[in-house]
């Protein structure tokens, strides 16, 4: 009897409860956890580092504040939180606009700004490792809808691209085109907002007098510029800016009702955004020159 | 009635690995491999086959073991290991001799696996952060093996379309660290002094040996169809890559780094093929989470597997490898397999 009852408190269907070994995957010579993961840097999958962003903002920052005196307008309409484009114009031989924007908003509004540049960037020995250990990422579509959808993260863009930092100091704040407005085809995939920044300022910091298409072409990069800053400096010219003052605006928020995430989208409705933001653009730089009494002092 | 598997390439790293992985799974029935060098490692149920460089024999060993899995494991992804025709013979060639057998009418396969590699993504300045599998390459492939593999890779999507009743799964692993491995990275790693490109800090991903032979074997068992990234996840900066190593940098110039890389191939201290100084300078990131949404889950991140890796060659600087190295005699294992005096207790 009481062997009975050991029988009968004995878990019988252990054996069922065992997972059948269908579609598992079987021991070889595997360990049983993974090992902890210690890392030796904080480089992150951008390529940024923290530590180094901190000291790059250590130096950038006295010339932000006394160098150039940015002053911002407007910066409530970056949103606080989710993904947002950020759209600005683009000048200076090298420009020193996107900088002082991605300085701006980490400061002010304590959100990191992904700098989108050109893959030229990507190439050049030392510059390619200071940049995106800076926080720049290279102007990649899919960078941008993974930063802008899946990270919900702020990504700056300059459309003009180096149609814009090429352009001679007669043409100052004059708009290029932009791009063939991939950057709305992203906004919508990505379903954020466009917000487009306008910066007063950086024409004026390093103007390009005259450019030399053979020495372009020679050296492989979009534009050889003789700068006025290379005129009066020398060879130290080519980081030295003039100090202008530099004034930014942030417009309205421009949000698409399309849904994301779609194959394509119609390109004349790309094309119509695009034109109707650099429009805007251009409108409110017209109007911050008109109320612009120095370059230098704004 | 459990699978009938044939492994091509079983000679090569990944075919004995593999092989000693199914040799395991009781589900599977017969594990049949095949290669022009014997295998390398020692294994306990596999047939092994001897066949020409071209593969010549598929056809009729398809046929006749009516294998209904196949794990193309052969195919190379080390520019350094053999010259071009050879590697065009057994990439190119093999595999379309192994997709007509596998295609012919008495064949029973439903399922094929290949190993192919993230090279086929190439490594330049305009690449996105990570590639997903559905991201075409910046630019068209300069070196023979990214071309062998592209062309090899082409084949396989034509007979995906062709043959719908074979499930065909392609899966390209990033750089494989492993105990047992040797590849241009690993050696590149273990060298007093780590060859680096001045100026550049690319970041690299890895993905552990083990984690892609369970890939392989997860692609098999799933019978997972279509193209799938094997990465681990994360990418280490090379410079935090030497500091995990503890070398010093070997700095090669960032203008005519080929012309260095050659110097140091003649001086017989590394050889550094052009897809990998491509890696060196640009680094690459595959996106791996296709193949965690289809279930599988990695042992080993970027960082781990580097990790493991590091402490293995740490080990074996203080205790040699001291196993003997594997000699395959045929007539010792055809009789241990199919002598009746041996007692078989299944």
């Amino acid at each position: 009897m009481v062997a009975r009852v050991a029988w009968a408190a004995m878990p019988t269907n252990r054996v069922k409860e065992v997972p059948a070994p269908t579609g598992s995957l079987l021991p070889l010579r595997r360990p049983s956890a993974p090992p902890p993961d210690e890392r030796y840097s904080d480089v992150d999958e951008w390529g940024r580092s923290e530590q180094a962003r901190a000291r790059l903002r250590q130096i950038y920052g006295p010339i932000y504040r006394h160098w150039f005196r940015v002053e911002w307008e407007g910066l409530e309409k970056i949103p606080l939180a989710g993904g947002a484009l950020l759209v600005a114009n683009h000048a200076g031989a090298i420009p020193a606009d996107a900088p002082a924007i991605m300085h701006g908003i980490e400061e002010e509004l304590g959100r990191p700004v992904y700098g989108m540049a050109d893959f030229l960037f990507r190439s050049l020995p030392l510059v390619s490792t200071a940049w995106s250990r800076g926080g720049g990422v290279a102007a990649h579509p899919d960078n941008a809808y993974r930063l802008l959808r899946e990270q919900q993260q702020l990504a700056l863009v300059f459309p003009e691209g180096t149609k814009g930092t090429g352009k001679v100091f007669s043409q100052r704040y004059q708009l290029r085109r932009f791009g063939r407005g991939g950057f709305i085809e992203i906004a919508m995939r990505a379903g954020v907002p466009v917000v487009p920044i306008v910066v007063v300022g950086s024409e004026e910091a390093m103007p390009i007098l005259a450019k030399s298409g053979l020495l372009a072409r020679m050296l492989g990069i979009p534009y050889a510029p003789l700068t006025a800053n290379m005129l009066l400096f020398g060879p130290l010219g080519v980081l030295a800016y003039f100090p202008a003052k530099f004034r930014i605006r942030v417009l309205d928020p421009v949000y698409f009702d399309v849904p994301a995430d779609q194959e394509r989208y119609p390109r004349s409705r790309v094309f119509e955004e695009a034109e109707t933001i650099r429009q805007t653009m251009q409108k409110n730089l017209y109007e911050m020159l008109r109320k612009r009494r120095s370059v230098w002092f704004g | 009635m459990g699978r009938r598997i044939l492994i091509t390439g079983l000679a090569s790293f990944w075919g004995g690995q593999v092989a000693q992985a199914f040799e395991q799974d009781p589900s599977v029935e017969a594990v049949v491999g095949m290669d022009t060098d014997d295998p390398v490692v020692e294994l306990e149920r596999t047939e092994f086959v001897r066949t020409d460089d071209s593969y010549s024999i598929l056809a009729r060993l398809v046929r006749a073991t009516q294998v209904d899995t196949v794990v193309h494991a052969g195919l190379v992804v080390n520019s350094a290991l053999m010259g071009d025709r050879r590697l065009h013979e057994k990439n190119v060639i093999g595999t379309m001799n192994l997709l007509a057998a596998i295609g012919a009418e008495e064949s029973r396969v439903s399922s094929l696996v290949v190993k192919s590699a993230a090279l086929v993504y190439g490594a330049s300045s305009q690449d996105p952060a990570w590639f997903r599998e559905d991201c075409r390459r910046s630019f068209p492939a300069q070196t023979r093996i990214e071309r062998s593999l592209l062309e090899v890779e082409d084949y396989l999507r034509s007979f995906a379309e062709e043959y719908r009743a074979v499930r065909v799964a392609v899966l390209r692993c990033a750089n494989v660290l492993g105990e047992d491995l040797v590849t241009s990275f690993s050696r590149a790693l273990t060298l007093p002094l780590t060859p680096t490109i001045a100026g550049f800090d690319p970041q690299l991903q890895f993905v552990e040996q083990d984690d892609v032979v369970r890939a392989i074997e997860f692609a098999v068992t799933r019978e997972l169809e279509g193209v799938f990234n094997v990465a681990g996840d994360g990418r280490l900066p090379w410079s935090e890559i030497r500091t995990m190593t503890g070398r010093p940098p070997l700095l090669l110039s960032p203008v005519g780094t080929r012309l260095a890389a050659s110097t140091l191939s003649r001086l017989r201290v590394i050889k550094l093929p052009p897809e990998m100084l491509d890696l060196l300078r640009y680094g690459r990131g595959i996106d791996n989470r296709k193949l965690k949404q289809a279930g599988f889950e990695y042992r080993y991140t970027s960082a781990g597997a580097l990790q493991h890796f590091i402490e293995h060659q740490r080990l074996r600087r203080v205790i040699p490898d001291a196993g003997p190295a594997y000699h395959y005699q045929g007539d010792v294992e055809a009789f241990f397999r199919h002598s009746p005096s041996i007692v078989r207790d299944h």
